[in-house]
Parts: structure tokens; C-alpha cells; sequence
């Protein structure tokens, strides 16, 4: 019996106490993490807010159909985009990637939708605003700019809800 | 009339402490996902007091492990006089 006294020396309770502070610890840290979570993604607002995008040629206006698509790559080589030449005479591009899991987004059969194929999400070919399926916000509209047949690539909104999208007649 | 021996009262300080911080760490995590959605809907706004509020919440945390700290050095932890291993 004193041999197992010497051999367990620390009680049962000390140990559980010691356990739970540890994870006290542990649960502290991890809220240290969600909080430099938090300065992080303050400074990339921060950084993106002083954001610049470059002006660049996308497309010609007489190259593309009523109905037809466009593929290009803005605001970097790394960010496809699809470029619209809508049913009702207008120019919308918006960036490829699905807002959901990133897949690239196609025109829809119908011709009014933009369609993700991986998950069955639909956009508005008009605004961009998520019409159906898990995307959780809007495709990033690109601005377009037109001059003459040239459709310049301007900027890259991120489409917010309320903004309203830019219209280029042809 | 003792009352539960110092260890207990010690665990049992212990656990509301720990508690509260997990109810906090929750808040703080909703936060985080909610600034995250927000920012990648282009909303940066929510950025600054996101980021201030999530630090409160931190120093309650913190404060939180303070005072199981205290309860530590008061003997809560079962060591006589102070805090045992860690
Ligand atoms: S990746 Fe587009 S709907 Fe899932």
C-alpha cells in the first residue's frame, strides 16, 4: 500500500485541476488566434482599400455576338474573367471564379443566367447577384469601360448587394 | 462544517472560469467567419470594430486566466502556496 502511494504520489483531483487550467490555457491561445484573425483581415482592408487596378484592353465590342462570350484575364494573369454580350445589347464581364468553391463559372443554356456547374449555383447575367445554390455573395463584377468598339477593363467590384452594375449599351 | 476541501472549490472556481472563456472563444470565432464574409463581399467597413471588439473579448478571456491564475496561487490547485506544474 505505501509502495503505491510513493509510486502514484500526485491525486486524482491535483491532476484534474492541473488538466483543465492547461486547457484553460489552451482555450486562451485560441483566442488570442481569432483575435490576430481579426487584425489580419483589418489590414488587408487596409491594403486593399489603396487597391489600384490597371487599365486594360479586354476586348473589341464588333467581335462579340448578342449572346456570345468572352474570355480574358484581369485584373492579374492568375484571375479569369467572362465577359458578356447580354440578350438585352449590353457588355458585363464579371470574374470567372464561383464565389462558393472558386469553380469557373459558363453561360447558362437559357442565355439570362451565368451558371456554376460544380454545384448547381446560378447567377443574374445581369448584376451578378446569386440567384440559386450555395455561391454566398455575388460574382466580383468587372467595370468595363467602352470607347468606341474597345471594351477597357477599369476596375474589379466586388459586388456588393446594393451596388448597381454598369451599364455599356452597344 | 468545513465546507469542500480547498481542490474542489478550487476545480469547481475552475471550471466556471473556463467556462466563460469557452463562451467568449464561441462569440469570438462567430466573429472572426462573420468579418471574414463580410470582407470578401467587399464590405470593409465591419473591419475596425470587428477587430476591436474581438480584442475585448481577448481580454476577457484573458482576464478570465488571470484569475485562475489567482485561485492557482492561492492553493486552489492543491499545491501548498502556489502553483503547480504546468
Ligand atoms: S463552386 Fe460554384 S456552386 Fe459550388
Amino acid at each position: 500500500m505505501k509502495l503505491w502511494r510513493d509510486e502514484f504520489s500526485i491525486e486524482a483531483a491535483h491532476e484534474r485541476y492541473v488538466a483543465r487550467r492547461q486547457f484553460g490555457k489552451f482555450l486562451v491561445l485560441t483566442s488570442f488566434g481569432m483575435f490576430v484573425g481579426n487584425l489580419w483581415i483589418l489590414a488587408r482592408s487596409y491594403f486593399r482599400r489603396a487597391e489600384t487596378f490597371p487599365r486594360t484592353l479586354v476586348a473589341h465590342a464588333s467581335d462579340i455576338p448578342k449572346g456570345g462570350v468572352r474570355l480574358f484575364r484581369y485584373p492579374g494573369d492568375q484571375d479569369p474573367c467572362i465577359l458578356f454580350h447580354t440578350q438585352s445589347d449590353r457588355y458585363v464581364a464579371y470574374s470567372q471564379k464561383c464565389t462558393h468553391l472558386s469553380c469557373a463559372v459558363i453561360p447558362a443554356t437559357d442565355g439570362r443566367r451565368i451558371e456554376c456547374p460544380c454545384h448547381h449555383g446560378f447567377f443574374s447575367i445581369e448584376d451578378g447577384r446569386v440567384l440559386q445554390g450555395p455561391p454566398p455573395r455575388p460574382l466580383p463584377r468587372i467595370v468595363l469601360d467602352q470607347r468606341g468598339d474597345e471594351l477597357w477593363a477599369t476596375g474589379v467590384d466586388l459586388g456588393t448587394e446594393s451596388s448597381a452594375p454598369e451599364e455599356l449599351k452597344s | 462544517m468545513s465546507g469542500p476541501p480547498p481542490v474542489s472549490r478550487g476545480l469547481t472556481a475552475l471550471d466556471g472560469a473556463i467556462s466563460l472563456i469557452a463562451i467568449l472563444l464561441v462569440v469570438q470565432m462567430w466573429l472572426l467567419t462573420a468579418t471574414l464574409e463580410a470582407f470578401l463581399g467587399g464590405h470593409h467597413e465591419v473591419a475596425v470594430p470587428a477587430a476591436i471588439l474581438s480584442g475585448l473579448l481577448f481580454a476577457a478571456s484573458f482576464g478570465l486566466y488571470r484569475f485562475i491564475l489567482v485561485i492557482d496561487r492561492a492553493g486552489g490547485g492543491g499545491r501548498p502556496g502556489g502553483q503547480g506544474t504546468s
